[in-house]
């Protein structure tokens, strides 16, 4: 036990002695959680119109009065056919609406900049909207069950907790295993009379009391300045957490029993572990559209499942029994992946 | 040029680390083609100073002139005219012996006809024409450094610092290493060395002991082993050394 | 002499890329994974949305708003249902994103204009959310339109009087907009951490020491370090508009070349800052950590995945400081709209500044004396 104690007060001096990595790991979270929280939204905004008016009539006026005062566009003036492809093409306005009035009927056409599609679509239904409105009032109401102001931080929690335990559990991990194995102190280690478990146990701890600090802080600026709703799921959103922070460390462990040199353990980690749990989690693109194989390739990213239970837990509010599926398949892996390496650092010792 | 005779001159050299000193006012001179020994314990500041007058590392106070370049004013200058391998080994693992030759002998501004007639006659002295194509990584330790040696000492500097040049490598190898040293020595270059082997230091014209950032010795090592009355160089360090504090 | 050296380095940077055992396989695998993987993945068109039904009506017009929702491309039915709990069920276990409630006697009281169905959309997923209950909502007011017509009682006869024409990207094809961002992507990722990597490598080896105590000028010297990344970024860039093209049909619109000088400048900011963050670090971790650090705000506040337009006036000022904001721009606007590089001027002026005072800073940052 006292072994323990020095070898874990040994790794947190190493890794408070590193002020920036340690700043950086603690800060980056809190920078990603506001940053999605309060900079960045998918919503369309802004939109920039020019017009071109042949005939200036008290409907046209009318018309241009309405889109000058909708906040969602930003009025640019009127402006001549001949300018629309360059004002277009040079990203100067998102759309211009083009009125014709011929005999006494009105004729619109907007013409959108769609190299970004949804930005043309939002605009498209944005200007009917307006033009429209009055003329035949919607036959539907629209309501949102939770998250009422579509406030699409709330989504991303998970996502950025998901990825930021990867990071700090498995790339720090690994790195410094890996580091010692290069500089040979952990020959040293291990030719003591030290127990390998004890060694482990020795680099495990500090990381994982590191990414308790880490989900505290990212739970607290959740929950108040992003203003997730607090109710007792709380508890189970630690005790999930946990289990993926457990899940990560194994991750880490294994890596570092396979990789032999920094490079290989950080660029190891970085692709194999980062880019998938960006691209295929769910964390940013939903996994219902992409192509079925892909689907299934993402079953076995542990963050899909750890994503997916704390959206239920945080957004949904859901209680423990909706999420024994994912529980279940995280605690297996976990399992999996913690005998593999324990598996591999002995095999590796005996050599 | 008629100041040629001293080809390093020390005076007060210090360097600082936050509250500790590392290298403390040492002072002294190298005569042009000695081989000048710089022995001393992990830690008591030989690669610091050794650093210094490479124009790595700059001197909190202090001057010296190396090749009559002053280092604190004409550290690029100085850089011309020295020679340095390092306590690591700092060749190039993943090119060619030829292509680390070639690198280094361009960036000292030679032509292509002299980097052929001098890697010509470097190939034959260390008898390594079959190994112009191989990966300096795929090279013995003991051709690594002779190869680092020869390649630190190829645009022909005026002095040649070597940082613990023979670490790690066996007797043998050792042996043959100072054969090189002395060739150059012979031809006027000024070897500077630092080392661990005491028995190295008989091969040199003086030596000086370092302890805790000092210079405690420095004189020929017959004329020290003759001052401290016995019969080896490992002795004299011994006395002299058995006051220092640092350790490691 | 100097060229004759920064040449002798640049064989030196070269030869050691080529020989190192990962580096150039992730400089072709990157490309290949993303430029392959991610168009798929990288899809926020919403398909697929699932609407729960609860008919309080089951009248022939609220079964006919029902087989329209199920005929919508992106629609599907999960579940008809009866009450409004048992439909947030199915919402609650993610197996529908949208609930559509349709009030008793609907179809009677439509006529006098007094009803209205209730459409509900899980925000959990706001993109999928409000765009599944506009997906929605445009169905119902199809079948209304429809039934109405059929009825004799057309009241909007005036509703076609507007068209659109999409430019540039007719087929609304979200593709296309993310291919060049995902060159974007490829280029902040390999030229931002492959120098860094590179430079404490040679730092952790020792090899940095025996370069220092030479004569060459740390210009040059950062120089050699810098130049490869043109090369590697060109690569990227290349291999990019292949797959673009052979596996996506884009090609660029635009000049080519105008595409090629922008990725050099972004590729020397890019490998200028880490070149820069390796300056300033000793291990390996640190620098991967700090460059770590700014891709991730360089992605997500350049405009790669979100419009800037939508952020706050704070984060929108912020914007103007991230380089490739401006390269994402010149991208977009050479690669999707063929725009020329007269009216580009401003994007390439700043994008300029920015490579040469990035060269500059990491010249500057490192040392060759300690």
């Amino acid at each position: 036990m006292a072994i323990l104690g020095s070898l874990i007060k040994k790794e947190v001096l190493h890794i408070v002695r590193d002020p920036r990595t340690m700043v950086i790991t603690i800060l980056m979270p809190v920078v990603l959680l506001l940053l999605f929280g309060f900079a960045i939204s998918t919503e369309v905004n802004d939109v920039r119109i020019a017009a071109v008016v042949d005939r200036h009539t008290d409907e046209t006026r009318n018309l241009l009065e309405k889109i000058r005062v909708n906040h969602y566009f930003t009025f640019l003036g009127l402006t001549s056919e001949n300018e629309v492809e360059y004002l277009l093409r040079s990203g100067k306005a998102d759309a211009i609406l083009i009125l014709r009035t011929d005999e006494t009927r009105l004729k619109g056409e907007i013409v959108a900049d769609a190299s970004n599609p949804t930005n043309a679509q939002s605009v498209a239904t944005y200007i009917m909207g307006v033009i429209n409105n009055g003329v035949s009032s919607s036959p539907v109401l629209t309501y949102t069950l939770y998250n009422p102001q579509m406030k699409s931080s709330y989504n991303f929690v998970p996502g950025i907790m998901g990825m930021i335990f990867i990071l700090i559990c498995a790339i720090m991990t690994s790195v410094s295993i890996v580091r010692e194995k290069e500089n040979g102190t952990m020959n040293l280690l291990l030719v003591s009379p030290i127990k390998p478990a004890t060694i482990i146990l020795g680099k495990l701890i500090p990381y994982f009391l590191l990414s308790c600090i880490i989900l505290l802080i990212m739970m607290l600026i959740s929950y108040t300045l992003l203003g997730l709703p607090v109710s007792v799921t709380i508890i189970d959103v630690v005790l999930v957490s946990l289990l993926y922070i457990v899940l990560s460390l194994s991750f880490g462990l294994l890596v570092s029993t396979i990789a032999d040199s920094q490079l290989t353990a950080l660029i190891g980690s970085a692709v194999i572990l980062m880019l998938p749990v960006i691209m295929l989690s769910g964390m940013i693109f939903p996994i219902d559209n992409m192509p079925v194989f892909l689907q299934f390739i993402s079953c076995v990213i542990p963050a899909r499942w750890y994503i997916e239970a704390m959206r239920k837990l945080m957004i949904q509010q859901l209680d423990f029994s909706f999420i024994y599926q994912e529980i279940i398949i995280l605690f297996s892996m976990t399992i999996l992946l913690m005998s593999l390496s324990i598996c591999k650092f002995y095999s590796s010792q005996k050599k | 040029m008629k100041k040629c005779d001293k080809v390093i001159s020390v005076k007060d050299l210090t360097k600082k680390f936050g509250n500790f000193t590392a290298v403390d006012h040492i002072t002294f001179d190298v005569q042009k083609g000695e081989i000048f020994g710089f022995l001393g314990a992990n830690g008591a500041g030989k690669t610091t100073a050794m650093k210094m007058l490479c124009g790595l590392s700059r001197p909190s106070s202090g001057s010296a002139t190396v090749a009559n370049y002053d280092i604190s004013t004409q550290g690029e200058e100085v850089k011309r005219h020295i020679g340095y391998m390092s306590q690591k080994f700092s060749l190039y693992e993943g090119l060619r012996v030829d292509e680390n030759i070639k690198l280094f002998s361009t960036i000292y501004g030679m032509t292509d006809d002299m980097i052929k007639s001098a890697s010509d006659r470097l190939y034959k002295s260390l008898n390594m024409e079959g190994m112009k194509k191989t990966l300096v990584k795929d090279l013995p330790v003991g051709w690594k450094q002779k190869l680092a040696f020869a390649v630190s000492t190829i645009h022909n500097p005026e002095v040649v610092f070597l940082d613990e040049p023979t670490g790690g490598v066996d007797p043998v190898t050792r042996r043959k290493f100072w054969e090189l040293i002395y060739k150059a020595s012979e031809e006027g270059m000024t070897v500077f060395v630092t080392t661990h082997y005491l028995d190295e230091a008989e091969y040199c014209n003086r030596v000086s002991i370092m302890v805790d950032g000092k210079i405690s010795a420095l004189d020929s090592p017959k004329a020290l082993k003759e001052k401290f009355n016995v019969a080896t160089m490992d002795e004299v360090f011994r006395i002299v050394a058995k006051d220092a504090i640092r350790e490691d | 002499m100097k060229i004759r050296i920064l040449k002798a380095l640049l064989c030196k940077e070269i030869a050691l890329m080529r020989r190192n055992p990962i580096i150039p396989k992730m400089i072709v695998a990157m490309p290949l994974m993303v430029m392959l993987v991610l168009p798929l993945v990288a899809n926020l068109d919403v398909r697929n949305v699932g609407v729960t039904i609860v008919d309080n009506d089951r009248s022939q017009l609220s079964r006919r708003i029902i087989y329209d929702i199920q005929m919508a491309t992106s629609l599907t039915v999960t579940k008809v249902c009866d009450t409004h709990n048992e439909a947030m069920l199915t919402v609650e276990n993610g197996k529908a994103d949208v609930i559509l409630t349709i009030p008793p006697d609907y179809s009677k009281l439509l006529l006098s204009g007094g009803s209205k169905v209730d459409i509900e959309a899980n925000g959990v997923n706001a993109t999928k959310g409000m765009l599944g209950a506009n997906y929605v909502a445009q169905s119902v007011a199809g079948t209304l339109k429809q039934w109405r017509e059929e009825m004799g009682v057309d009241l909007t006869p005036e509703t076609e009087k507007v068209s659109v024409l999409n430019k540039y990207n007719p087929t609304l094809n979200f593709r296309n907009y993310m291919i060049p961002a995902l060159m974007v992507v490829l280029l902040i990722i390999i030229c931002g951490f492959v120098p860094t990597l590179n430079l404490v490598n040679e730092k952790e080896t020792g090899t940095i020491e025996a370069m220092n105590v030479t004569p060459v000028s740390r210009f040059i010297f950062v120089l050699s370090k810098l130049i490869p990344f043109w090369v590697v970024g060109l690569f990227v860039i290349t291999v990019g508009m292949l797959i673009g093209r052979l596996v996506y049909g884009l090609t660029p619109h635009g000049n080519i070349l105008a595409i090629y000088c922008a990725t050099i400048l972004f590729s020397l900011v890019m490998s200028g800052l880490g070149v820069a963050i390796a300056n300033n670090s000793s291990t390996m971790l640190q620098s991967i950590f700090v460059m770590f650090a700014f891709i991730m705000v360089f992605q997500l506040m350049s405009g790669l995945f979100t419009p800037i337009r939508s952020m706050p006036e704070w984060a929108q000022c912020v914007t103007y400081a991230i380089p490739p904001r401006y390269y994402i721009e010149i991208m977009r606007s050479i690669y999707l709209k063929g725009t020329p590089v007269s009216e580009l001027w401003q994007p390439y002026t700043i994008l300029f500044i920015f490579a040469v005072s990035f060269s500059i800073i990491a010249a500057m940052t490192y040392k060759k004396q300690s």
